[in-house]
């Protein structure tokens, strides 16, 4: 994703540096977070729906195998083309085939994070094929040339005034104007256009039903099927895990995914796509890219049950105050830290620390995946593998002894609160990351253990 | 070995041992006391419009008195006879200026303002989501309460395509702020007939 090495410390210090629009992320993120614990309420049986979808992911994880090979053989029934690739290289190969045997080079594309994680937009740019992202977040991000920070809200760290600069260079709209009704109007004639001239459509797939080979795609602008109605050639990209055994499951999905993700009751779209249409082609391409790898780590495997709702990036502390580039990949936030070190645990060393264990993730996630835990037990693997930030590691090995030796703990303790007093120099200084952005309350006069052993009576 | 063995024979070895699938009939669903005023509740809440009517004049009335563009109508419901009747056949790129679609809706569903309509209600499945304006005709006794209803009532149809629309379309991608009419309907009125 990023072309720096720059890790998530280096990249929040950069959001970081402007302490308004921090706080104006964390309070957008906060208030979307707030709407989906309403949109929670409303529904009395909330926990045992989420127990329900965590059994259903279960289940399908346990039996993936069976589920694929059904789908597939109903997908082919229903006259829909069905490609496997093994990675995000070959993934990125069969789209450009399919472009090529149509004799096509330019593309609508609606949201979908999988092409988004195998880089396919810069693929295809590299083969000279022009793809338009037609949600009006990700059509943003694009024309700025940068990524999604956030993977329902692409454009969350976009502010009106700079849409309406952005709008004004691409798409001629009059200088100064940003009002969002008018913008995504410009918006919405400048995509029209699109969508009527283009011959190949590609879409993402939220859940793809084995028992009949359909699969479901929620959008809320009407982009997925704008594109893919009027094409000539629908390419539907997938992960293997977004299989669901039967229709029937889609109700419990279905009442989870927007209220997690957005507080809606459901999304304004839920098209089922079944068949092609009349005269038009429909492929779906079933990516493994290291989907197969975590199934095989059981600590991590549940990472796989994940729905895309982004309700742990709302409630998240850390993603809120550091902003979705900070992390690197094409998905950030917790859910991204436990999925990124599968594909490269080097390069995504850091992620698993980018984070409060505070758990909350845990607790809003639609399917129940034990996301904190899963932090924490990465944190464990990149250590052990040798990958962990070097400081953190020579500070950790020294809490270690510190905290095991009690006479050692309590000189350290002593020692730190006169340092704090006399010296704060010599921790509030550019080589302790932990002030950045933070003061240290007045140091205590004595520790606990002094104080309980005067006033113990 | 091509990638398709390859990814089946991995996913075999690393799945766990099998969990068994959760009986959703043990999922003690939200029901409504009234399913129609929750349907409204949630259907206005989320930008649509709700008109009651006895009889589909009123629909044909309704629609030129609150919409533009007379000549841009177009159903597929043969009794409004005064409304064209859409082409079935037509390529879809020639439905770009419908100012105003009317069609039949199955069900409709109140816990969340959606309503159930497949390719034999629509004809052509870009018409709900190119018009300016979608109506659609719903009777009052075809709603649910919940998704788990919904389901069990599509059951094993056999639908080339099928959709749940809730509300116009929709985008607050600029700051948060809702826009109605992204790419799909700015509006949407769902004719409840009594």
């Amino acid at each position: 994703m990023s072309s720096t090495n720059a890790k998530h410390p280096e990249l929040s210090a950069i959001f970081n540096k402007d302490e308004a629009r921090v706080d104006w992320h964390d309070e957008t993120l906060w208030w979307v977070r707030q709407k989906r614990d309403k949109a929670a309420w409303t529904v009395p049986e909330w926990e045992q729906l989420r127990e329900t979808a965590s059994a259903i992911k279960n289940n399908v994880l346990s039996n993936l195998h069976d589920y694929l090979m059904e789908f597939e053989e109903k997908a082919k029934a229903n006259g829909v083309i069905v490609h496997w690739a093994a990675d995000d290289k070959e993934h990125n190969e069969i789209v450009h085939a399919i472009l090529k045997e149509n004799n096509v080079s330019q593309i609508v594309k609606s949201k979908s994070m999988l092409t988004e994680e195998c880089g396919l937009n810069e693929y295809l740019a590299q083969n000279n094929i022009d793809v338009v992202d037609t949600d009006l977040g990700e059509r943003i991000v694009q024309l700025a040339n940068e990524h999604p920070s956030h993977i329902v809200l692409p454009c969350i760290h976009w502010k009106k005034e700079e849409i309406g600069e952005l709008f004004h260079q691409h798409l001629n709209t009059p200088k100064g104007n940003s009002d969002p009704q008018f913008l995504a109007g410009a918006a919405r004639i400048h995509l029209r256009e699109k969508f009527l001239t283009r011959k190949i459509a590609i879409t993402g797939v939220n859940f793809a039903v084995a028992a009949t080979g359909e699969f479901v795609v929620s959008t809320n602008e009407g982009n997925a099927d704008m594109g893919a109605h009027l094409a000539d050639v629908h390419i539907a990209c997938m992960g293997i895990e977004k299989i669901i055994p039967e229709r029937k499951h889609l109700g419990v999905f279905l009442r989870l995914l927007a209220r997690s993700a957005t507080g809606q009751p459901i999304t304004t779209y839920s098209s089922h796509f079944k068949k092609p249409n009349i005269n038009q082609t429909m492929h779906i391409v079933l990516v493994d890219n290291g989907r197969t790898v975590q199934l095989g780590r059981e600590s991590f495997r549940n990472s796989l049950k994940c729905i895309r709702c982004a309700a742990c990036f709302n409630t998240c502390p850390v993603y809120r105050r550091s902003g979705g580039h900070s992390y690197h990949t094409a998905i950030a936030g917790p859910i991204g830290s436990i999925l990124a070190p599968n594909l490269d645990m080097k390069k995504n060393a850091d992620l698993p620390f980018a984070s409060t264990l505070c758990g909350s993730c845990s607790n809003v996630c639609p399917v129940k995946i034990d996301i904190h835990n899963q932090l924490y037990l990465w944190r464990q693997e990149i250590t052990k593998q040798g990958y962990s930030p070097k400081l953190k590691t020579v500070v950790m090995k020294v809490m270690a002894v510190t905290l095991s030796k009690p006479t050692l703990f309590n000189i350290g303790g002593k020692a730190a609160r006169w340092v704090i007093k006399y010296l704060p120099f010599m921790v509030n200084n550019r080589l302790n990351p932990w002030y950045k952005q933070r003061d240290l309350p007045a140091p205590p006069k004595q520790s606990f253990t002094e104080w309980y052993k005067k006033n113990r009576k | 070995m091509s990638s398709r063995e390859k990814i089946l024979a991995a996913v075999k070895i690393n799945q766990p041992a099998l969990q068994q699938l959760p009986a959703l009939e043990e999922l003690k669903a939200i029901q409504y006391e009234n399913d129609f005023a929750q349907f409204k509740t949630v259907l206005t809440t989320i930008g649509g419009t709700l008109v009651e009517i006895d009889n589909t004049n009123e629909i044909t009335e309704y629609v030129k008195n609150n919409f533009t563009n007379h000549q841009n109508y177009v159903t597929s419901l043969p009794e409004l006879s005064e409304i064209k009747m859409l082409d079935e056949h037509l390529d879809p790129h020639f439905l770009e200026n419908i100012e105003v679609a009317i069609v039949n809706a199955v069900f409709g569903v109140a816990e969340n303002g959606s309503v159930w309509l497949t390719d034999v209600e629509m004809k052509i499945r870009a018409l709900p989501f190119i018009c300016q304006h979608l109506a659609v005709v719903l009777h009052k006794k075809n709603m649910v309460s919940n998704m788990h209803q919904a389901y069990a009532l599509i059951g094993e149809n056999d639908y080339d395509f099928g959709v749940f629309i809730a509300g116009p379309s929709k985008t607050a991608d600029i700051e948060q702020s809702l826009v109605l009419g992204a790419h799909g309907p700015k509006t949407m009125t769902v004719f409840i007939m009594n």
